[in-house]
């Protein structure tokens, strides 16, 4: 290449880089930047924001039925300012490291295996995040879309992982690998062998399509229930190690300090604990009169399918069981319903989940002491950083039918 | 016959396969695929572990990493890595260091890490976002080399190369739980 074209092309990536920092109020770059261009042609929509470092997607989450988002619905948290423009011709993924037989695979090789195609959920570490609440930015959709919206759900096609491992022979002495992707950062993440082997899909396809460039066309890894840095994009490299490759985003990126461990910080946190949500109505939706209201959400969990949800609609005083709608699957988003009526006063609505690992959704109260904090410091500003937040998320119908999140109130 | 055992031995342990040696198993899809040879591993990778075994030969001292810094990092960074548009990378001073609590965006940057090599990797894998990559070697041992010390955790005259730099003992080594990661995680339940 042109060594002063790539120069040029590089100096305008930075200033327009510089130009999303210096926009201002907040960073939010509003409007027609190049990089909110969608693939598929269609506009930038709400529910997006872009900054120098980040862009990203947040689900509608309050908008669609099922448990199928669609693809240029699903969130998308990517670690630059722009897409990387990848030809699947020339893309190769690689198996080395502690293997017997080091192996390139291009994306006809990857065809030619045997497929999966598995619905699962996909998670970002900081969904739901307390300092999300209480924004109110009015381009990032209503408050369930862009607190809890960083959570999708897909029907992934692709070959098991477990394949390619195989093929290239691990070693007896290996225990980890690390996959870097083809963006321009070449973004790393970790993932111990064992998960590997188990059910991680290297993806081609999304709900029938290829994968989206924002979803990492031409491929991605799918690590079922973990946190979704793990599905590593654009995956160009896989090299099978025998430690934590203790990359920049676990050990630094991915981890958050706790007063419970002394202010040591927690990483390597794998699998999502349950959690469910109340899609509709939520805050910032109405109830327009007294009478039915059909209640709905979705739950999930990283330990596999949600064996029961629970809907309050006095404030957490009485649970009644919710409907699970089929089809429930592991490491999946479940839909639920709930009949209501509403009298028309004020009321507080929230739903909570069950896995199959019996474990039980926390309420804010038991995260905070688990996390060794006090009630108050959700009062502090900012507020205090907190990942993997699977906290059970209250909204308060007003007597006018407004609907706010009262999670912190 | 002429030919003795003593010839044909080494021939036939010569012709197993190196599969058949290997203790895993065989490959079910043999035709897919094409091996890598040690000289493409070589060329792309760049994954550098917690021991910085992977580190390529080169070196840089505090002085030259101040010179790459303020060319090519400072305009998102800010001079001496402090009150940029973006991510503060020094805390504190080299007397005075900034050692913890990391509760909030003081766990940016070199002083919150717990291996040295995770410095190297990003910065060579990442930065600066506008050109990933080019930064040669002995640039990215100088740049470490100057974080290092502004952040208090290496002295003014200390070279950082494929040797010294993982023996670089972070102060926030210990800061992370569980010290070693396992999978699967010996706490239940896992999330927490
Ligand atoms: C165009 C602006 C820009 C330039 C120039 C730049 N950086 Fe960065 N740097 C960033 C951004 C943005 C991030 C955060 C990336 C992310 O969140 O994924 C970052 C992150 C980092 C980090 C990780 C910080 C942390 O909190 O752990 C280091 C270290 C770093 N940069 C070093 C450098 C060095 C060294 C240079 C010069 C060679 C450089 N950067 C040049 C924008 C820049």
């Amino acid at each position: 290449m042109d060594p002063n074209r790539s120069n040029r092309r590089g100096f305008l990536r930075q200033t327009a880089a510089l130009a999303g920092v210096a926009a201002g109020a907040g960073w939010a770059v509003k409007g027609q930047s190049a990089h909110a261009q969608h693939v598929h042609g269609e506009p930038p929509r709400r529910g997006a924001r872009y900054r120098v470092d980040h862009m990203t997607h947040y689900t509608p989450l309050q908008d669609y039925a099922g448990i199928i988002t669609p693809a240029p619905l699903h969130f998308m948290q990517q670690h630059s300012s722009e897409f990387p423009e990848i030809d699947p011709q020339q893309h190769r993924l690689t198996i080395h490291g502690m293997v017997d037989r080091p192996l390139s695979f291009s994306m006809a090789d990857l065809k030619q295996l045997p497929s999966v195609s598995r619905i699962h959920f996909l998670e970002c570490h900081g969904n739901s995040s307390p300092a999300i609440h209480g924004s109110d930015d009015p381009i990032l959709g209503l408050p369930v879309q862009f607190i809890h919206g960083m959570t999708s759900c897909s029907e992934w096609s692709g070959v098991l992982l477990s394949v390619l491992l195989n093929e290239a022979g691990v070693q007896a002495k290996a225990s980890w690998l690390v996959s870097e992707g083809g963006d321009a950062g070449k973004f790393t993440h970790t993932l111990p062998l064992a998960k590997a082997m188990e059910d991680v899909i290297v993806a081609y396809g999304q709900n029938g399509e290829p994968l989206r460039v924002e979803q990492g066309y031409p491929i991605r890894l799918v690590v079922p229930g973990w946190e979704a840095p793990s599905s590593v994009k654009y995956v160009k490299h896989i090299k099978v190690v025998d430690q934590p490759y203790m990359t920049w985003n676990e050990s630094m990126n991915h981890s958050v300090s706790r007063p419970d461990l002394g202010g040591k910080a927690r990483w390597y946190h794998f699998q999502f604990g349950p959690k469910s949500v109340i899609t509709r109505p939520s805050a910032g939706l109405n109830i327009p009169g007294r009478g039915y209201v059909q209640i709905t959400g979705l739950a999930w969990s990283g330990a596999g399918t949600v064996t029961k949800v629970e809907v309050s609609t006095d404030g957490g005083r009485s649970w009644k069981e919710a409907k699970r709608h089929a089809p429930v699957l592991p490491k999946a988003h479940t839909r639920f319903t709930f009949d209501w009526a509403w009298d028309g006063q004020e009321a507080v609505i929230q739903s909570r989940c069950t896995d199959e690992a019996g474990e039980v959704q926390p309420s804010l109260a038991e995260l905070t002491k688990h996390w060794g904090m006090d009630a108050a410091d959700w009062k502090k500003n900012p507020l205090p950083r907190a990942i993997h937040f699977n906290a059970i998320q209250p909204w308060k119908i007003a007597r006018d039918g407004s609907i706010s999140d009262v999670l912190f109130a | 016959m002429s030919c003795s055992l003593k010839f044909l031995l080494p021939a036939m342990i010569a012709a197993i396969p190196l599969a058949v040696l290997a203790q895993s198993p065989p490959r079910a899809y043999p035709n897919v695929g094409t091996p890598l040879s040690e000289a493409d591993i070589q060329s792309f990778d760049r994954m550098i572990g917690p021991e910085g075994k992977e580190l390529p030969p080169g070196h840089g001292t505090v002085k030259e990493g101040a010179d790459v810094f303020a060319r090519r990092c400072e305009i998102c960074h800010g001079r001496n890595g402090e009150n940029g548009l973006i991510r503060s990378l020094v805390i504190g001073s080299p007397g005075k260091p900034y050692r913890g609590p990391f509760y909030g965006d003081e766990r940016n940057g070199p002083s919150y890490y717990p291996y040295p090599t995770i410095a190297w990797d990003y910065i060579n894998r990442a930065m600066p976002p506008s050109n990933p990559g080019s930064l040669a070697p002995n640039d990215v041992y100088a740049v470490v080399a100057f974080l290092f010390y502004w952040n208090g955790i290496i002295k003014e005259n200390d070279v950082m190369d494929e040797k010294s730099l993982p023996k670089v003992v972070m102060p926030n080594r210990n800061g992370f739980v569980p010290a070693v990661p396992v999978y699967p995680p010996e706490k239940k339940p896992s999330w927490f």
